[in-house]
C-alpha cells in the first residue's frame, strides 16, 4: 500500500521535475483526446509540436507570441512570489496597447524618431495606470485584487471596443471596427528576415535577466519573497505590506502595458477590437510552470507559444478548433498543480497490515 | 403596459443565474474551500445544457446534464484541493482556464445552432391578474426554483445539524475533526453542490437568457457570483438580494437606451465590472466586516495528519 508523507524538507529536485511531469501529462492526455476524436494521434502530434518549428518563419512565430507571454509571466510571476494575486495581466496589457497605441496614432504618419520611445514609454505608463487601481484598492480599502484585477480586463476590453468603433476608428477602414495602420516610424523594426519576430522578443529576454536580479539579488526583491513565504516574519521583521503589493503590482502593470504596445506596434501594427487570444490569462499559467522564476518563466512561455502555434496549426491542418490550445493549456496547470504534491509530500510504501508480525492481543477488556 | 413591468421582469432573468452560482459558492466557502472556478463551471454547464437539449429536446436534460457536468469539474477540483493539498486560489483558476478552454472546444460544433428557450410557466388564474400576474408569476420554472433554492440553503446553513457541522468546518476544520465531523466529505459534498449550482447556473445562460451556445458566453458572471459573495458578507438573504441588485445593474443598458440616453453601449456595458469594485470596496471598506463573517480556515487546506 502506498501513502503519502510529508517530506521533512520540500523537494528541490521535484520543482524541476514536475513541470516535466505536467507536460509529459499534458501529452499523453491529448494522445488520447486526439484517439478519442478518431484523428491519427502521431500526425496530430506532428501538426501540433513539430511542423510550427520546421521553418524559419515558424521559429519566428514562436519567439513573437513569446514576447507579449513572457512579458506578462515575469510580472506575474513576482506578484505571485510575494502573494499579490494579480490575474488582470490580459488588462493591463490592453491598456498598455491604448496608452502606446494612442501616442501612435497622434505621431500619424511622422518619422520622428520620439515616436517609438514615447510609445514604449506611453505602453508601460498605462499598464501601470491600470494595475495602480487594484493596487490603491487594496492597500486603502483591503479590497481583494484578484476580483478587481479581472473585473477591471473586461472594463479595459470594453474601452478599447468603445475607442475603435467610435474616437479613433479609421475613416477609410470600411467601417472596421480598427484604427488606422502605424507610420513606419510607430511600428517595431523586425529582428530577423523573414519572420514577423520584433524587437520586442530582446526586450522580454533582458528584462527577464533584470527581474532574475531583482527578485534573488535586491533587498526589494527579497521582502518580497518573505513576504510570500511567510507573511508573518515579514510582518515581524516590519517589510511593509503595502509596499510590497505597490511594487508587485506595479512591475507587472510596466511589463504588462509594455507586452500590450509591443503587439499593438509589432505584428498587428494598428489598434483593433482584439489585440491578444489571451495572453494575460495564459502567463498565469507561464509563471507557475516557471516556478515564480525569471529563467523558468522564459521556458514557461516558450512552452506555452509553441502551444498557441499547434493549436493553429492543428486548425488548418485537421480542422480542430483552435480552442484546443485552452484545453491544453489548462490541463498543464491542473498537472502541474498535483505532480507539486510531491514537492512537499513523498510517498511512501507502507507494509500491509497482515504481512507484520503482530503479538496476540493481551486478553484484556476494552472500554471502547 | 407599464414600462416598469418588462424591466423588472428582465432584472429577475438576469439575476437567476447569478443566484444559483452564488448559492452554491455561499456554501462552498461557508465549508472553508474557496472555489474560483465558477466560471469555468459556467461554461461547461452552459455547453452541456446546450448540448443535452439540443439532442433530446428536453430542457430538464439540459439542466441536470449541466448540474452533472459541473459536478465532474468540481470534483477534480476537490481532489486536487482537498486529497493533494494544492494551492485553492491556483487550482480554481486553473478550474476556470481548463472550463473556458474545454467548453470552446466541445461547442464548437454547437456554436449558432437553436433551440427554443425555456418556456414561462402560467398558473391559472394567477398569471391573468393583471401587473402582478406579469411579475410574479410569468417566469420560468427555474426562477421558482431558484428562490426554493434560497430557502433550502438558508435553512441548512442556519437551521439544520449538517449546516452546522459545516459552518463549524468552515472556522476550524482542525477542531471539527478532533471532535469526530468529516471534514473531508463535507468539504465534498459542498464542492460538489457548488459544480452543481454553477452547472445549473450556466445552462440558464445557454438554454433561457441567449437560447444558444456562444464561446465564452458567461463573460464574468462566475466572477461576479463570486464578488456576490463577498457581498452578502457570507449571508444567502444578502447574496440573493445582491444578485438582484445586479441583475438591474445589467438591464441599465435597456433602460438608457429606452429613454434614449447618448451613452455609447459600451460604457453601459461596463457598468456590472464597475459596480462589482464598487461594491467590493464598500463592503472590505472596514476590515472588521470581513473579519467577523468570512470563515476562517477560507482557502486554507486542511490535512489531518491521522
Amino acid at each position: 500500500m502506498l501513502r503519502l508523507e510529508r517530506r521533512a524538507t520540500p523537494s528541490s529536485v521535484m520543482g524541476f521535475v514536475s513541470p516535466v511531469l505536467a507536460a509529459l501529462g499534458m501529452l499523453i492526455t491529448g494522445f488520447l483526446l486526439f484517439r478519442a476524436l478518431g484523428k491519427d494521434p502521431v500526425e496530430a502530434f506532428y501538426l501540433f509540436f513539430i511542423k510550427p518549428l520546421s521553418t524559419t518563419y515558424g521559429i519566428g512565430e514562436l519567439f513573437l507570441k513569446t514576447t507579449p507571454l513572457l512579458l506578462c509571466g515575469l510580472g506575474l510571476a513576482l506578484g505571485f512570489r510575494a502573494n499579490v494575486w494579480n490575474i488582470g495581466a490580459e488588462g493591463q496589457l490592453t491598456m498598455g496597447a491604448i496608452a502606446g497605441g494612442g501616442v501612435a496614432l497622434w505621431f500619424g504618419e511622422s518619422d520622428s524618431s520620439f515616436a517609438m520611445p514615447l510609445m514604449l514609454l506611453a505602453g508601460v505608463l498605462g499598464g501601470m495606470a491600470w494595475a495602480a487601481i487594484p493596487a490603491f484598492l487594496r492597500t486603502r480599502f483591503n479590497t481583494n485584487e484578484i476580483l478587481v484585477t479581472l473585473m477591471l480586463v473586461y472594463i479595459a476590453q470594453l474601452l478599447l471596443s468603445w475607442l475603435v468603433h467610435g474616437p479613433w476608428r479609421d475613416p477609410q477602414g470600411q467601417n472596421y471596427p480598427q484604427s488606422q495602420g502605424f507610420g513606419d516610424a510607430e511600428t517595431m523594426s523586425v529582428l530577423i528576415n523573414g519572420t514577423r519576430v520584433t524587437w520586442g522578443i530582446i526586450y522580454a529576454l533582458g528584462l527577464a535577466v533584470v527581474a532574475w536580479i531583482f527578485s534573488q539579488k535586491t533587498f526589494a526583491g527579497f521582502r518580497m519573497q518573505v513576504a510570500g513565504l511567510a507573511p508573518a516574519a515579514a510582518a515581524y521583521a516590519g517589510f511593509s505590506e503595502k509596499r510590497n503589493i505597490w511594487i508587485a503590482l506595479m512591475l507587472c502593470g510596466a511589463t504588462a502595458g509594455l507586452a500590450g504596445i509591443c503587439e499593438v506596434a509589432g505584428p498587428i501594427g494598428r489598434l483593433q477590437q482584439q489585440i491578444s487570444p489571451g495572453y494575460g490569462f495564459a502567463a498565469i499559467i507561464v509563471a507557475w510552470i516557471g516556478r515564480l522564476h525569471p529563467i523558468g518563466v522564459v521556458f514557461g512561455a516558450l512552452l506555452m507559444s509553441l502551444l498557441y502555434l499547434g493549436g493553429e496549426s492543428a486548425q488548418m491542418g485537421m480542422g480542430l478548433p483552435s480552442a484546443i490550445t485552452g484545453l491544453f493549456q489548462g490541463l498543464l496547470l491542473f498537472y502541474l498543480l498535483a505532480a507539486d504534491l510531491f514537492i512537499t509530500f513523498r510517498l511512501k510504501r507502507v507494509p500491509r497490515a497482515e504481512s507484520i508480525p503482530v503479538k496476540p492481543p493481551a486478553p484484556v477488556e476494552s472500554a471502547a | 403596459m407599464n414600462p416598469l413591468v418588462p424591466m423588472i421582469a428582465s432584472t429577475v432573468v438576469a439575476a437567476t443565474p447569478l443566484i444559483y452560482a452564488a448559492l452554491g459558492e455561499t456554501v462552498v466557502e461557508r465549508s472553508g474551500v474557496l472555489n474560483l472556478g465558477i466560471e469555468g463551471m459556467m461554461l461547461i454547464g452552459a455547453v452541456s445544457g446546450f448540448a443535452a437539449t439540443y439532442a433530446t429536446g428536453s430542457d430538464a436534460v439540459g439542466f441536470l446534464a449541466a448540474a452533472a457536468a459541473g459536478v465532474a469539474l468540481s470534483l477534480v477540483f476537490g481532489f486536487l484541493t482537498l486529497n493533494l493539498q494544492t494551492n485553492q486560489v491556483a487550482t480554481g483558476l486553473a478550474l476556470t482556464l481548463f472550463g473556458i478552454g474545454l467548453s470552446a472546444f466541445v461547442g464548437y460544433n454547437y456554436a449558432g445552432l437553436p433551440v427554443n428557450r425555456l418556456p414561462a410557466i402560467t398558473i391559472p388564474g394567477l398569471t391573468a391578474i393583471p401587473v402582478i400576474g406579469d411579475l410574479l408569476f410569468h417566469y420560468d420554472i427555474m426562477v421558482y426554483l431558484s428562490i426554493a433554492l434560497y430557502l433550502g440553503v438558508l435553512w441548512f446553513l442556519t437551521k439544520s445539524r449538517m449546516g452546522l457541522t459545516l459552518r463549524a468546518i468552515g472556522e476550524s476544520p482542525g477542531v471539527a475533526h478532533a471532535i469526530g465531523k468529516p471534514v473531508l466529505t463535507t468539504r465534498y459534498l459542498a464542492v460538489m453542490f457548488g459544480g452543481a449550482t454553477a452547472g445549473i447556473a450556466g445552462a440558464y445562460l445557454s438554454l433561457v437568457q441567449t437560447p444558444m451556445w456562444v464561446e465564452g458566453m458567461s463573460a464574468g458572471k462566475g466572477w461576479i457570483a463570486l464578488a456576490l459573495v463577498v457581498f452578502g458578507t457570507w449571508k444567502p438573504t444578502r447574496v440573493v438580494i445582491g444578485a438582484y441588485l445586479f441583475g438591474g445593474v445589467t438591464q441599465f443598458q435597456l433602460f438608457a437606451q429606452g429613454f434614449g440616453l447618448p451613452i455609447p453601449t459600451e460604457f453601459l456595458s461596463m457598468l456590472p465590472y464597475a459596480a462589482t469594485v464598487v461594491v467590493l470596496v464598500i463592503i472590505c471598506r472596514d476590515p472588521k466586516t470581513i473579519l467577523l463573517n468570512q470563515p476562517a480556515s477560507l482557502g486554507h487546506s486542511f490535512h489531518s495528519a491521522a
